[in-house]
C-alpha cells in the first residue's frame, strides 16, 4: 500500500464517518460535495470533512483507494458508502438514515 | 474538454449492450449529464458495484474528460 493509501485507510478506520470532498463543510467547492455535505448535516451526522483540493496526492489517493473516479466520497465506519448521486438516493428512500441508526453514529 | 451524450451512450452501450440509456444535458456544456441506465447485467450487484460498472464502461473518462454524470441504475423490471 503507498503511503497515502495507508493514510486514507488510517482516517477512514480511525473516523466514524468521513466525507472526502472539494472544500470544507463549511466552505464546500463544488454542488456535489455541497450536497453531500448538506445531507449528512441535515441527518445530524457528526463527520470528519477530508479537503481533497488540499493536495494533489489525496485527490488522486481516494480516486485509486475504491476504483471510484470522482469526490465527493462518504465511508461509515471504514466503509465506502457512495458518491454524491448515491448518497442523494440512499438519503430520498431513508436508507442513508437507516444506515447511519445501525451503524451508532447518528 | 468534453463529451457528447452519444459517446456516453456509446461507451455504455459497448460494455452492457443490453442498456436502455437515458441521457439528459444538464449544462449544456457537454460536462454535466445525468444517465439513467437500466441494464440485467446490475443484478445482484450493489449500487457502488453498479455505477463502477458504468464508470469501468467509460474507461477512465469519467472525472477527467467528463466532470459529472449524475448516475441512476437499475435492473429491468421482468
Amino acid at each position: 500500500m503507498t503511503d497515502i493509501a495507508t493514510w486514507i485507510d488510517n482516517e477512514v478506520k480511525t473516523n466514524d464517518v468521513v466525507l472526502f470532498m472539494k472544500g470544507t463543510p463549511d466552505m464546500p467547492m463544488c454542488g456535489f460535495s455541497g450536497r453531500a455535505t448538506q445531507i449528512l448535516q441535515h441527518l445530524g451526522v457528526p463527520f470528519k470533512g477530508i479537503d481533497v483540493l488540499s493536495s494533489n496526492d489525496i485527490r488522486q489517493g481516494i480516486k485509486d483507494y475504491t476504483n471510484w473516479p470522482t469526490v465527493p466520497q462518504l465511508y461509515v465506519k471504514g466503509e465506502f458508502v457512495g458518491g454524491s448521486d448515491i448518497m442523494m438516493e440512499m438519503f430520498q428512500s431513508g436508507e442513508l438514515k437507516t444506515l447511519m441508526t445501525e451503524k451508532g453514529v447518528a | 474538454m468534453a463529451m457528447s451524450a452519444t459517446d456516453i451512450e456509446r461507451f455504455i452501450k459497448e460494455a452492457l449492450p443490453d442498456a436502455v440509456i437515458e441521457i439528459r444535458d444538464l449544462a449544456g456544456d457537454g460536462d454535466h449529464y445525468a444517465a439513467n441506465v437500466v441494464s440485467a447485467a446490475f443484478k445482484g450487484k450493489s449500487r457502488v458495484q453498479q455505477h463502477q460498472m458504468v464508470y469501468a464502461a467509460l474507461k477512465g473518462r469519467m472525472g477527467g474528460e467528463l466532470h459529472a454524470l449524475a448516475l441512476q441504475t437499475s435492473t429491468p423490471e421482468n
